[in-house]
């Protein structure tokens, strides 16, 4: 299922860990979803002289966090942030479909902490600004079933990961297109 | 390394003695049991000594029993045959919400159709009370059908007693054994089911072959139309080879059972003290007492499933989980779901289900390593480092 290269991310992930003192931290994912990511920078002369990470999640979520580690080390932050989900896949030889999410993931959490540095530095609210996601000053979130961004009103697609959606008439939330039970209620999907 | 494989439910190795049954029914034995020719007559006597000798395992008249492709198969004839030939009674159909993913996507088809279907939970440890059912019959419930073990935390289900409930008031009563069938008595006269699933793969036979038994008397509306196979509810040229393997493995079940049940599920309670014992915030679902004799399943707490599976695999064991990243859909299962369980724990899943020759070098290998598994994982996920750092700071 998983390319040699994923295999050995995950058996021997780069930069596993905390930094204490860090001076950006980015949290995607939530731990109901099956992935959630912490990045932890540590920024010298604009460029990234530390990154960490720690993961509770499959083996792609692991690999994609121990590459993005890898290739983000050393970069400067605006080289940092053009990281795109795409390259991650490709240097890892490629992902499942339905892994695709993590390696979203990945790059996300890496923005988050650049963005939070960034926003220290600007002396705005560190939540404010660290937050890369538009939507997510709605008070009721929902979240896309398979990334977990944060949804707009009747979204037909998640702007992340591009998972088609439905809207479940029961309780509201989103489910993949295709599904015929609502994933949080149980209620039939039309 | 010694290996060791733990996941009989998805696939175990044919039984050396049903596959030398088999092996002449394929090119030699080739006839078509429908042929009235000697060949044909062959293949049919084949058929005919495969339902006896599952219908000794299962305890049932030959003539109830009808061959079908795997346990998927007898569930989608059952919960949709049974249904339909007996609507005039009602359209309300009752499941438990830890149904195999079979049966619960047979009852959203009737739902379709018009009809009602009601969900009755369980408790925390994977039990659906008879009260529970009782509680939801209505006099249009035509059918209900609970399960006989559950194969994803090994609970056994009190069906006789369902059974009993059901029978009492006139209501059909399937019950989903493919979990069950080889690895625990099933006794169809004595549980008073009128219908009853199995799949071979589960007890040393073929991929491909299944059955439903159904009580004489009972009318069904098949699935598949066509020629008169089993007797007419069944079309379809049989599947003699894997038929005949079915029967086979039967006959090896109901004869070894007893012994190889003991057995087994001496090594699933060293198995699972063994794990609760190394590590810490583990939890074994299901049921401890009541549950099938070669399965163990756990939760194990701030890590993901799929990641264990991968981690064990990689030193020879091979398990399965029930995780969202485990499974194609990312959806969390629906049985660790509807038994209660926190979803971020539910996460942990990992199951295993125990081989017949499993032995107790492979039972310490796996005690060996999993911790390790663990540890490794823990310590890149940042639930675990959260919650060493809260149990610092309640106990200072």
């Amino acid at each position: 299922m998983y390319t040699d290269k994923v295999m050995e991310h995950f058996m021997h992930p780069r930069n596993v860990g905390t930094i204490p003192e860090a001076d950006g931290v980015g949290e995607v994912g939530n731990p109901v979803c099956g992935d959630m990511m912490t990045f932890y920078i540590k920024v010298k002369d604009g460029r990234l002289e530390d990154v960490k990470f720690q993961t509770f999640g499959c083996g792609a979520a692991i690999a994609v966090s121990s590459l993005v580690s890898e290739m983000a080390k050393g970069k400067t932050l605006e080289e940092a942030l053009k990281i795109t989900n795409e390259q991650v896949a490709e240097e890892l030889g490629g992902l499942p479909p339905h892994k695709m999410h993590c390696s979203n993931l990945g790059a996300d959490a890496l923005h988050k902490a650049i963005e939070n540095y960034l926003s220290k530095m600007s002396g705005q609210q560190a939540d404010k600004a660290g937050e890369s996601n538009p939507a997510a000053s709605q008070d009721e979130h929902f979240h896309c079933p398979f990334c977990d961004f944060i949804l707009p009103e009747n979204a037909q697609l998640c702007a992340r990961c591009q998972v088609k959606l439905i809207r479940c008439e029961h309780c509201g939330e989103y489910n993949r297109e295709g599904e015929e039970t609502c994933g949080h209620c149980g209620a039939g999907l039309v | 390394m010694p290996g060791f494989y733990a996941d009989k439910q998805a696939a175990a190795p044919v039984r050396p003695e049903v596959l030398e049954a088999m092996l002449p029914f394929f090119s030699q034995d080739f006839g078509n049991p429908q042929s009235l020719h000697s060949a044909g007559q062959k293949a049919s006597q084949a058929l005919l000594k495969a339902r006896e000798q599952l219908a000794g395992l299962i305890n049932c008249r030959p003539d109830e029993i009808i061959f079908v492709s795997s346990g998927s198969e007898a569930n989608n004839l059952a919960l949709k045959g049974l249904a339909l030939a007996n609507q005039a009674r009602g359209q309300r159909v009752v499941v438990s919400a830890i149904e195999h993913i079979s049966v619960l996507r047979a009852t959203r088809f009737l739902e379709k159709l018009g009809f009602k279907i009601a969900q009755v939970p369980v408790d925390g440890l994977g039990l659906v009370s008879p009260e529970k059912v009782a509680e939801v019959l209505t006099p249009d419930t035509v059918l209900v059908s609970v399960m006989m073990a559950n194969s994803e935390v090994g609970t056994i289900e009190p069906v006789a007693e369902i059974a009993r409930l059901c029978q009492s008031r006139g209501i059909i009563f399937h019950s989903d054994a493919v979990a069950a069938v080889g690895n625990i008595p099933v006794d169809v006269s004595a549980l008073g089911v009128n219908a009853l699933s199995l799949a071979a793969d589960q007890f040393g036979g073929p991929k491909g072959a299944g059955a439903l038994f159904l009580k004489k008397g009972t009318k069904i509306t098949p699935l598949i139309d066509g020629g008169v196979q089993e007797s007419n509810r069944r079309a379809g040229t049989e599947n003699v080879p894997a038929i005949v393997g079915l029967g086979q493995a039967a006959e090896l079940a109901a004869r070894e059972m007893s012994e190889k049940s003991a057995r087994l599920s001496r090594l699933r309670d060293r198995l699972i003290a063994g794990v609760l014992g190394r590590l810490d915030e583990v939890i074994l679902t299901g049921h401890p007492v009541n549950r099938l004799p070669h399965h163990a399943s756990f939760c194990v707490k701030y890590v993901e499933g799929e990641a264990m599976l991968l981690g064990l695999d990689i030193n020879g064991i091979q398990v399965a989980s029930g995780s969202a990243c485990t499974s194609r859909s990312l959806r969390t299962s629906h049985v660790l779901t509807a038994m209660g369980l926190d979803p971020a724990v539910a996460q942990g899943s990992l199951v295993l289900t125990l081989l017949d020759e499993t032995s107790d070098e492979q039972v310490d290998y796996f005690l060996e390593n999993f911790p390790q598994v663990v540890k490794r994982l823990r310590e890149m996920s940042p639930l675990y480092t959260k919650y060493l750092q809260e149990k610092k700071d309640v106990h200072g």
